[in-house]
């Protein structure tokens, strides 16, 4: 039974990526939370882990802001070639 | 039963819909002139179909149908560019280790980490640095998923994956950015 928790470093920092996002299932928690117990590496990683997801979210933040428009000179130069495609 | 039934008008085509394709298309592929080409794309192919419009839908609905096709094909392009810079190993990938961490990858200490934490254009743009080094499929998805913040299940949808494989990319994309991070700003 406990051979089935073991996981690999590979593993463990996979299911760390998707607990970034409030993902992870509660056994891939589990599975986790033990691999730490013999990991000091993949604890590091995950201290890490949520520093970086803290400013991915303030960078988020930031670009959603951001309201990405078309200026009118290339609004112009699409409704010509739309007109000649038309035609 | 009475039927509306929605009639195109291309000649309104650009001044009602092309920033909201074009806003739509530059949160999936994160490149305005990319995203340019897309709408422009688009917009020929719902001439081109016209015919084929039932009016069962809006005419904004109907277009970003078309759009979204585009950004897929764009997405198995960038999947199957062959030699596309491919995104570093972090573990052993056979042999007894496989799975540990590789000696050169492994985390270091940040030691000055809470005085690098401070949000600002420098950091700002150190992040968009290292997102465009990864190879572009997992710049697309991880920016997808982080910094449009996207439900798994719509990145999936949009571009045909599994979920399994939505986190395999994650994982590699943020393994290869945690090196980048440390290299270039914690550790800099």
């Amino acid at each position: 039974m406990f051979k089935k928790l073991k996981i690999t470093c590979d593993e463990a920092t996979t299911i760390c990526d998707k607990n970034q996002y409030g993902e992870a299932t509660l056994l891939e928690k589990i599975k986790l939370n033990i691999h730490f117990i013999r990991c000091k590496i993949c604890f590091k990683y995950t201290k890490q882990n949520m520093t970086l997801t803290k400013i991915y979210k303030g960078h988020a933040k930031s670009c959603k802001e951001l309201k990405h428009c078309l200026s009118d000179t290339d609004k112009e130069v699409l409704k010509e070639k739309l007109n000649s495609f038309k035609v | 039963m009475t039927q509306n039934k929605t009639l195109l008008n291309p000649d309104k085509w650009i001044d009602s819909y092309a920033d909201y394709l074009f806003n739509y298309a530059v949160a999936r592929v994160n490149n305005s002139d990319l995203a340019k080409d897309l709408v422009q794309e688009t917009f020929f192919a719902g001439l081109k179909s016209a015919k084929n419009f039932q009016g069962k839908s809006t005419e904004r609905t109907w277009l970003i149908s078309i759009l979204k096709r585009k950004v897929i094909d764009h997405y198995r392009k960038i999947n199957s560019k062959k030699g596309q810079a491919e995104v570093r190993m972090n573990f052993y990938t056979d042999g007894e280790n496989e799975g540990n961490w590789l000696e050169e990858r492994v985390p270091q200490s940040w030691d000055n980490a809470s005085e690098k934490n401070i949000e600002n254009e420098e950091l700002r743009s150190q992040i968009e640095i290292c997102i465009d080094n990864l190879p572009e499929k997992y710049a697309m998805v991880f920016r997808m998923k982080t910094i449009q913040e996207f439900e798994t299940e719509e990145i999936c949808k949009e571009l045909d994956i599994t979920s399994s494989n939505l986190w395999v990319i994650i994982h590699r994309a943020r393994t290869q950015l945690r090196k980048c991070m440390e290299d270039n700003w914690f550790n800099n």
